[in-house]
């Protein structure tokens, strides 16, 4: 029997490997198969596991921002220039664009599934806002290359070490009373998403938020990242707020590899 | 329009499609989303007494033919999966509720559990190619199958379902061993054991190396499975193995299975699955003005057309 068959990993080395923050390091890779911002990849680290990442950069160069936080991100961080690692994918639902002014409010490393859309939105009048909150300066994910998109960039610290202190929500709550959006995108804590989407309420303007949850097929089929019988992998991980604020999972728990839920 | 109603093991089913195992399972949510999209019914996922992750990713990859997969059994365990029955059960359809152990004691722990969850029916997993300890390697001894099977069945008083391995010498003689045990039904195939193997790193994809090999590709197996069953157990049969399309319907159903299981399909047609089989299924039928799917049960076995 013969057929193409996509849901495989491809091997790819790593040609670019850039230490953005003491968390975060920034993988790159060659690779022509055509993304949309706020799409994702299977990323396997042979011998490790295969982990869902966002994709930083969606052009012909693909990047992924990793967080060591766990076994497989922390044995992703590891890896060298040279080293090899599987792709499949890209997967999912992307941001949808809207004509207008549009407004993106990142929180921690949510950002960097929406720095390829900021660069996109960027190129065209008028500029996005752009709001990037963390914990702390050392923290923060992406500045210099959103102001390099052209980007209005806002920055946010939980305790004043950079930009405003306060929360990405607070810089949110104030841009939305000055100026007028055509869409909101958000990724970051789910708290902040609900808080942003509620925020965003108010102008009716549409709110595109990317979720994570624990995945392990990505095709939609295995269960693990259900939320209200939607599967993020496929019908995410860009999903419309109206979609998603409804569901009792939302900012309250989520689902570990048994499909025990857990606290958020 | 034919009618699409059946009956198997006790259950009355408005179609012959049931959601099999392991698919779209982990969350009662998802389980009422396959039933509302049009399933007869559905099984669970299969569900142990613990917690358990099952086996690091990758734990499915693509292959000519389907998927290879090797989850390894995760569950939350049957406590923490009351309340996924419960959402399973809202739409009103049958639900059965699909277990393993790694003995008889162990079986009827929790099919005494899964039955007070509600559940209309049990299917024991005696199948599962990739478990040490569990599934298949139960499975694929007809006393271990026989004596389960008893202990399960005189332990509830809802249907008893057991799934059976085609990774074996003979899989009429475990079939004939649940029949004896006194199953109301057997389920068949599960997976092919099956693996890949990367060219670039010269390792397997799974994490597990080996796994269970569904979709189109096992068809030819599973309909041979479900014809030997056929003539040698009484007891009906729920036959699957790569049914895709309503003319698979219809084969495995004129090889002997009362009802259906799919799975693999729902990948690629999610939503749609079950509406689309049984429109083909009703056009299959139609056309040759049956107005029933029960009429074609075991009919390429040469009885009167």
């Amino acid at each position: 029997m013969t057929g193409r068959v996509h849901h495989r990993p491809r091997i790819v080395a790593i040609c670019e490997k850039v230490r953005e923050t003491p968390l975060v390091t920034t993988l790159r890779w060659k690779d022509s198969t055509k993304a949309k911002p706020g799409q994702y990849v299977m990323v396997w680290v042979p011998g490790v596991d295969e982990i869902p990442m966002s994709l930083c950069d969606t052009g012909d160069l693909k990047g992924i921002a990793v967080h060591a936080k766990g076994e497989a991100t922390a044995a992703l961080v590891k890896l060298r220039k040279g080293d090899r690692m599987g792709i499949r994918g890209p997967y999912g639902h992307g941001f949808r664009h809207k004509m207008g002014k549009c407004l993106i409010v990142a929180g921690g490393t949510g950002i960097a599934c929406l720095a390829p859309l900021v660069e996109k939105l960027a190129r065209r009048w008028p500029r996005p806002s752009v709001v990037i909150g963390a914990k702390t300066k050392s923290e923060l994910l992406f500045v210099e290359r959103m102001r390099r998109s052209g980007a209005e960039v806002l920055v946010t610290t939980d305790d004043g070490s950079a930009g405003r202190k306060g929360f990405a929500t607070d810089a949110a709550y104030e841009l939305l009373n000055r100026n007028r959006y055509a869409a909101v995108y958000s990724c970051g804590p789910e708290k902040m998403m609900r808080i942003t989407a509620s925020l965003a309420q108010c102008q009716s303007a549409p709110v595109q938020l990317s979720l994570e949850r624990y995945m392990k097929c990505g095709i939609g089929i295995c269960d693990s990242c259900a939320m209200g019988g939607l599967h993020i992998c496929i019908e995410g991980p860009v999903l419309d707020s109206r979609r998603v604020v409804g569901l009792p999972d939302f900012g309250v728990f989520r689902r570990d590899a048994c499909g025990r839920k857990e606290k958020i | 329009m034919a009618d699409l109603t059946v009956d198997v093991a006790g259950l009355r089913l408005e179609n012959p499609f049931i959601l099999a195992s392991g698919v779209w399972g982990e969350t009662g949510e998802t389980l009422a989303r396959a039933l509302r999209a049009g399933a007869g019914a559905v099984v669970t996922k299969s569900i142990g007494p613990e917690p358990r992750a099952g086996y690091a990713n990758p734990t499915v990859v693509e292959v000519p033919g389907g998927l290879i997969n090797a989850m390894g059994l995760p569950n939350p365990g049957i406590d923490a999966y009351a309340e996924e029955v419960e959402a399973a059960l809202k739409p009103g359809k049958p639900v059965i509720g699909s277990i393993f152990g790694a003995d008889a004691g162990e079986f009827t722990t929790l099919a005494r559990r899964m039955e007070k969850l509600g559940v209309n029916a049990l299917e024991l997993n005696l199948s599962c190619p990739h478990a040490k300890g569990y599934g298949a390697q139960l499975g694929q001894d007809p006393d271990v199958t026989k004596r389960i099977t008893a202990a399960v069945k005189a332990a509830v008083g809802i249907p008893v379902l057991v799934k059976l391995t085609p990774n074996v010498a003979s899989i009429p003689a475990i079939g004939k061993a649940a029949e004896e045990g006194g199953a109301d039904a057997v389920c068949a195939i599960n997976t092919l054991k099956g693996m890949a193997i990367d060219l670039d790193l010269f390792r397997p994809v799974l994490s597990h190396g080996t796994g269970g090999y569904s979709g189109p590709g096992v068809k030819p197996v599973g309909l041979a499975c479900v014809w030997e069953l056929f003539e040698a157990v009484k007891i009906p049969i729920i036959g699957m193995g790569g049914i895709s399309t309503g003319g698979d319907a219809a084969e495995y159903m004129l090889a002997g299975a009362s009802a259906l299981q799919v799975g693999t399909a729902v990948y690629k047609k999610r939503d749609r699955t079950f509406r689309d089989l049984c429109r083909e299924l009703d056009r299959f039928l139609s056309a040759r003005r049956y107005r029933s799917p029960r009429a074609l049960i075991g009919k390429a076995h040469g009885g009167p057309a």
